[in-house]
């Protein structure tokens, strides 16, 4: 039975080229791997090496053709490996490149309110029963104590997380209760231990990865989008990465620009992850200890500033927080006030001036970036039909400019004003004390920001 | 794959006794001509415009990991970059799932989702097929960290390119591994061009099986297009892993006959010099030639094994075309873990 050369596509782009040159002629016999001929395409010439054994009986296209269509036949071999030709005359399933348009095309329309969007659901803030009065540094450190207790696959590692017992002091305590293995210190190699820790989340460790501050997670970011957020999806869904990365994110004072970034917008873009960003101390535990148990890679955006701020938190040993849920901290009537992390802060302060002008602001705690709970900010704008939104990060492609969008996107009729960001100065942070304060948030532009939207 | 029976040590004591006994020599042919086989039908299939983007093939290197799978046992671990058609059919997955990842259909080991550098088996222990140059090393020094966390004897091996080790997360690697004692054995496989750049225009060192020594590893180069001398490399490796004395690390030399991907001219080196090596340094032939002159292997128990080969490779053809595209469902699936 007899075989046919095709001619090869080189690249994925290649439709056409030239047969610059014959290696072989009529009568020759050729093995697997030898070079038969060349082919020039626009931008280099390559060699085209034989698949099958046999011996060519015909050239079709004879050298020096320009514009030779991709699998058309160039010769024709006799003899040899019997499979061959069957596969060359049997690939007569269309080229699956044809469908790609149409697919794309598709499913934008079908793109469902998917996986950044969170469920729907209108619930009220469970009731944990009993609290205590506790630091957000000491919420943290007890949600992975209890994790850790509860299961041995769960390990921290990062910079001067033991033995100095961590930058900031959050793993207080941990490496006496838990030993070396599971309180691991790292040599300053961001890149590479969390790489490791990803690898040993492969296999179903459960790693929480300290960075001392998320601007050094820049690092490694490579390993946290490339490696843990899409190798789930690369692999079919056989390969998940159940990890944790927290640190402090955002501005802690007087640390200038390198030191002094937000990362809510850099994470919350990327599916595959999950994003949250506790204020309270009962935020920092509950959401912490959710974030530990998700089967997912989730980012916890932790604020410098705020880990020595105390709060009344739940004492309930089973006290944890749903991912993708935000709390109405502070009811109101008159406009929604979105903020996350240490900007809630702000809201609550802002909202107190305005009741003070009679101005009553609901207060939304956003707690999970992504997935985003488009449902509860929206519920509130449709009451309000006012919206300011509150972030420390850069405008630009920011966290407000999101829930601005996905407000105009499902509310968009309910809206009385054109929503209104407040946010850091779109620069890098400076060092300067009286710099530093213009370039961040400040109460006076929320609660400005607030009666503009209310024409007040 | 077979697994490692004997030791060297007690080979090397009997000079006359062969390298490799003559079940473990045919099943490295047999294993290493599947390889080449799979990677000259993927390279056919890919002429046919029915495997799109990148796609890096093995042939020429197939000693590389075919010897050293034979050193391993159940549930160590294989990581590797994009070059990784041959790691995963040297772990024994599938030459059909891995075809129709080619091809992006559904009976992939991806589900058509990942592609020729993106698939992945836990059964075989094999964690995938990155494509960042360099990150597969960090990983796979997780993959050790998580054996040394179970303190189970098991090892991560964990490949990359000669490119890739000029990488500094390779460096990070290297140094958390020997701090920690990882179980994990660094092979750099030398082919001696990343992409278009060689070795000598790329990096300052000369012996990169020393790359370790600033951390104590020890290092070896070995003849990587002798699959004998791979696996006897390879069992010191596992051995000092598995004692729990910290990572290895092995230089491979070898070569790849083909570009670096699919629409690669190669003009950084002359025809010659592949034809050299091919000639006078294929795995395969040198495998064929011992078992013949040797170990008196009939050419018709070859063509007993060529003809098995080239029926699997054939069926992975022809299951990778008639395997469907994912459904327009699969889309939106697999973003997270849901059910929480």
């Amino acid at each position: 039975m007899g075989a046919v050369i095709l001619m090869p596509a080189l690249s994925p782009t290649m439709t056409e080229g030239k047969l610059a040159r014959w290696l072989k002629n009529v009568g020759d016999a050729v093995k697997s791997g030898d070079v038969i001929a060349e082919i020039e395409t626009d931008k280099a010439t390559m060699e085209v090496e034989a698949v099958d054994e046999g011996t060519i009986t015909a050239i079709l296209v004879p050298e020096g053709t320009e514009g030779v269509a991709v699998n058309s036949t160039i010769a024709e071999l006799d003899g040899g490996a019997g499979g061959a030709a069957q596969t060359m005359h049997g690939i007569t399933n269309k080229n699956p490149r044809e469908n790609e348009k149409m697919i794309a095309d598709s499913g934008a329309k079908q793109r469902p309110e998917a996986s950044v969007h969170a469920e729907p659901k209108a619930e009220v803030e469970q009731d944990w029963g009993p609290t205590k009065p506790i630091t957000v540094r000491e919420a943290l450190r007890d949600a992975m104590a209890a994790e850790m207790r509860a299961d041995s696959a769960v390990f921290l590692m990062g910079e001067e997380v033991a033995q100095y017992q961590g930058a900031y002091k959050v793993s207080q305590g941990l490496l006496d209760e838990f030993g070396p293995k599971r309180v691991i210190d790292t040599p300053i190699t961001e890149h590479g231990f969390t790489g490791m820790a990803v690898g040993a989340a492969f296999t179903g460790l459960k790693p929480i990865v300290e960075f001392m501050t998320f601007n050094f997670s820049m690092q490694a970011i490579d390993q946290i989008i490339n490696s843990a957020a899409k190798t789930l999806y690369m692999s079919g869904g056989q390969l998940g990465c159940q990890i944790v990365f927290r640190g402090p994110n955002g501005a802690a004072s007087r640390v200038a620009a390198q030191h002094s970034q937000c990362y809510a917008s850099w994470y919350a873009h990327c599916p595959g992850l999950k994003v949250v960003a506790p204020w309270s101390a009962a935020d920092a535990k509950g959401l912490l200890r959710a974030a530990i148990r998700d089967p997912n890679p989730v980012i916890v955006l932790e604020n410098e500033i705020m880990y020595g701020q105390t709060f009344e938190c739940p004492t309930a040993d089973d006290f944890v927080l749903p991912i993708g849920k935000a709390k109405v901290e502070r009811a109101g009537t008159d406009v929604t006030i979105v903020a996350f992390s240490i900007m809630v802060g702000m809201a609550m302060q802002a909202a107190e001036k305005l009741a003070e002008q009679g101005i009553s602001a609901e207060v939304i705690n956003l707690r999970s970036l992504r997935p985003l709970d488009t449902e509860t900010i929206a519920n509130s704008v449709r009451k309000t039909n006012r919206l300011v939104t509150l972030e420390e990060g850069w405008p630009y492609a920011g966290i407000g400019a999101e829930v601005a969008m996905q407000i105009m996107e499902t509310c968009f009729d309910h809206l009385d004003a054109p929503p209104v960001r407040v946010h850091g100065l779109d620069i890098p942070m400076p060092y300067a004390a009286n710099l530093e304060k213009l370039a961040l948030p400040r109460l006076e532009q929320v609660v400005e920001a607030a009666k503009s939207v209310t024409y007040k | 794959m077979a697994q490692a029976a004997e030791t060297s040590t007690k080979r090397r004591g009997k000079a006359k006794e062969p390298p490799m006994s003559r079940e473990h020599l045919l099943t490295a042919y047999r294993d290493m001509l599947l390889i080449r086989r799979f990677e000259e039908k993927a390279g056919q299939l890919y002429g046919m415009g029915l495997i799109g983007g990148f796609c890096h093939l093995y042939i020429g290197q197939e000693a590389v990991v075919v010897g050293m799978q034979m050193c391993l046992k159940d549930g160590d671990q294989v990581i590797t970059s994009y070059r990784d058609h041959g790691h995963m059919l040297a772990t024994g997955m599938e030459a059909r799932g891995v075809m129709a990842e080619l091809t992006g259909r559904i009976g992939g080991y991806s589900k058509g989702k990942g592609g020729s550098m993106h698939m992945f088996s836990r059964e075989k222990g094999f964690y995938g097929g990155h494509g960042i140059v360099g990150a597969q090393v960090s990983l796979g020094a997780g993959l050790a960290f998580a054996n040394w966390y179970r303190e189970n004897d098991n090892v991560a091996v964990t490949y990359f390119g000669e490119g890739a080790s000029n990488q500094g997360q390779v460096y990070e690697s290297l140094n958390l591994a020997a701090l920690f004692k990882l179980p994990c054995i660094f092979i750099i496989e030398n082919n001696k061009y990343g992409m278009g750049t060689s070795v000598e225009r790329a990096s300052a060192s000369r012996d990169l099986s020393q790359n370790g020594a600033p951390w104590g590893i020890p290092g070896e180069q070995v003849n990587g297009m002798d699959v004998i001398a791979v696996r006897e490399a390879g069992e010191r490796a596992v051995a000092h892993c598995r004692a729990g004395k910290g990572p290895y690390l092995l230089e491979m030399k070898t070569y790849r006959y083909r570009g670096h991907s699919m629409s690669d001219p190669a003009k950084y080196r002359t025809r010659e010099e592949v034809q050299k090596m091919r000639e006078t340094s294929d795995c395969i032939e040198t495998a064929r030639k011992m078992l013949v002159d040797q170990f008196a292997v009939t050419e018709a128990e070859l063509k007993v094994i060529d003809d098995d080969v080239k029926a699997i490779v054939q069926d992975s053809a022809d299951f990778a075309q008639q395997s469907p595209e994912p459904p327009e469902s699969e889309l939106w699936t697999d973003v997270l873990v849901e059910g929480r």
